[in-house]
């Protein structure tokens, strides 16, 4: 099976402004070297220390940046390639921080149409797009409201709706819940799993909340634009005082069994979710 | 002794008069006790920037009154200038506003609009970066030059430069990895314990409250909905998750445990206490 975003030799490196000091032609390199590949209908979670090139290395997967050295392929098209980027860029959708920012229109169900009215799409088939968009994120009720009235996460899920009616692959969100209250937080992580198990949309999710990495069936951590760990989240976060050194850390779950596990207790630390978590604990007394 | 801030029935409306008109925030009694670490909690949009824009003078309430040690921080021209010295206020991302071509400039521009001389400015840029933890090779960076935590940290330098006693942030950590966020919450405790100043957090994070402050002050459609301990305030969850909100991760790890039979007390807050409980209670039984 053909991988839907593939990377070969992938490097990036912003050049260095004159004012950063003496090395004015220098580059700063945020990725080097990066061989990876994402399959179809996967959910992948991407953590790392800020400035760790993830959000970098989201925005090379569907040609916003394009690669200093080597290559990143979607679907098998190569990004370097102009006359494929219209393409690219229908197959793989990005969200980002901060919903206010990626909002155009008074009214929810006119934000939705906007980058497939863009595309040219006929106007029966707009309507059904957007409507299909806004069921698949919960807002279909709430069509016809002012997106500036809507809660942070409502606004959030109207602007994965409006990646989704590009009927794309793949979406890729950068730190989506950055910004929300915790029933906020809650509400686009659950869209984001619908999608990914009832649509069979394939999801990149980077954050910096390690909790939100539980559900995702393979979990990448990077440092220094690299990646350093690669496997579940299940095996990953057994790795506590190896992801502390990157600066990073595990949920809540983990964090509270290793302590348990530090003073004697013998149990396993693979326990994510608060239900297992909890359950591991009971079977111990 | 009188608060050192206080809101009396204080009302803001945007857009008044036009289709968009609307209440952010409604007849709010606020107050902050001198000294105090306060956190400040609510859904978005339930009035949290609303009111701390209030706090220093940035907006005028459409109705009620903001007292800064007991005095309006309207009643003239020349205290309101005075608030905004007196009350800092750090926004949300303020790394977006830094400007300067060094960190060292960046951090005096506060100090200097207040008119200081040279020495004095000099003295406070270096306290303050001090306070953030960065070293005198930091201060002649570019600011744009640094990581995105260190970023942060010059931005909310150059506040604390300004020597206020109030500190307000508005999600100081937002956007921040796991050891970045450790380091804001770590600056601010120092800067509160090196100068004795009020700080006000707005946060989204439960364990940030759960860990770091003195009263919650919880927001809720523009209204103040409660106001206690974290104790006090965690202990109603049910209301704070219909109010956008919840209680700490590990406090519903705890609450499982309970309802697994687990004789463990409710307000278990931080995972050292959790873990704590859970090993007395297992010492206990073996």
């Amino acid at each position: 099976m053909q991988h839907l975003i593939e990377t070969k030799d992938l490097t990036f490196a912003y050049r260095k402004a004159e004012r950063d000091g003496p090395d004015a032609s220098s580059v700063s390199l945020v990725l080097s070297d990066l061989n990876f590949a994402i399959e179809p209908g996967s959910f992948v979670a991407i953590v790392g220390a800020n400035g760790s090139g993830k959000s970098t290395l989201a925005k090379l997967f569907n040609g916003i940046l394009l690669p200093s050295g080597g290559r990143a392929y979607v679907d098998g098209m190569d990004t370097l390639d102009e006359r494929l980027i219209l393409e690219i860029r229908r197959r793989v959708g990005l969200v980002f921080q901060n919903p206010d920012n990626q909002i155009v229109s008074n009214i929810v169900e006119d934000d939705v149409a906007f980058a497939p009215e863009n595309l040219g799409i006929a106007p029966t088939e707009i309507r059904e797009r957007v409507d299909e968009a806004l069921k698949a994120v919960g807002m279909y009720d709430l069509r016809r409201h002012a997106p500036h009235l809507l809660s942070g996460g409502q606004k959030q899920r109207v602007a994965i709706a409006g990646v989704i009616a590009m009927r794309p692959k793949c979406i890729v969100l950068d730190e989506p819940t950055a910004m929300l209250d915790p029933v906020g937080r809650k509400e686009v992580l659950e869209t984001i799993r619908q999608l990914n198990r009832e649509h069979g949309i394939t999801v990149v999710l980077i954050t910096h909340h390690m909790s939100e990495c539980i559900d995702a069936a393979r979990l990448v951590v990077m440092a220094n634009g690299e990646i350093v760990l690669d496997g579940t989240p299940q095996t990953i976060f057994t790795q506590v005082e190896q992801l502390e050194e990157i600066g990073l850390t595990v949920p809540t779950t983990t964090a509270l069994l290793h302590k348990l596990k530090a003073e004697g207790i013998d149990l396993p630390l693979n326990a994510l979710t608060i239900d297992d978590c909890a359950k591991v604990i009971v079977d111990t007394m | 002794m009188p608060p050192i801030l206080q809101t009396e029935n204080l009302t803001h409306i945007y857009s008044v008069g036009t289709p968009f008109e609307r209440t952010a925030i409604r007849a709010v009694d606020f107050c902050a006790q001198k000294g105090e670490f306060l956190g400040l909690i609510g859904h978005t949009g339930s009035g949290k920037s609303t009111l701390i824009q209030h706090l220093n003078g940035l907006l005028r309430p459409t109705s009620g009154t903001v007292l800064f040690d007991g005095r309006d921080i309207h009643e003239s021209k020349q205290e309101t200038r005075n608030v905004r010295f007196q009350v800092g206020l750090v926004f949300q991302y303020p790394e977006y506003q830094l400007f300067e071509e060094t960190v060292y400039r960046d951090i005096a521009f506060g100090p200097r609009n207040m008119g200081l001389d040279e020495t004095e400015i000099d003295a406070r840029v270096r306290e303050a970066a001090a306070l953030v933890g960065f070293k005198e090779k930091h201060l002649d960076r570019s600011p744009f030059a640094l990581s995105g935590g260190q970023k942060r940290r010059a931005a909310i330098a150059g506040v604390m430069a300004m020597r206020p006693s109030v500190l307000i942030l508005d999600e100081p950590t937002a956007g921040l990895d796991p050891r970045g966020r450790d380091e804001i919450i770590h600056n601010i405790r120092t800067f509160r314990k090196e100068t004795d100043a009020t700080v006000i957090m707005v946060t989204h994070s439960m364990e940030e409250i759960a860990r770091a402050v003195d009263r919650v002050v919880v927001m809720n459609d523009g209204e103040i909905a409660m106001s206690g301990t974290r104790n006090e305030v965690f202990a109603r969850g049910e209301e704070l998750h219909g109010m956008g909100l919840d209680v700490p991760e590990i406090t519903r790890i705890v609450m499982r445990l309970r309802s697994l039979g687990l004789d463990l007390p409710p307000d278990l807050f931080t995972i050292d206490q959790a873990a704590k409980a859970i090993l007395s209670l297992k010492g206990g039984r073996d």
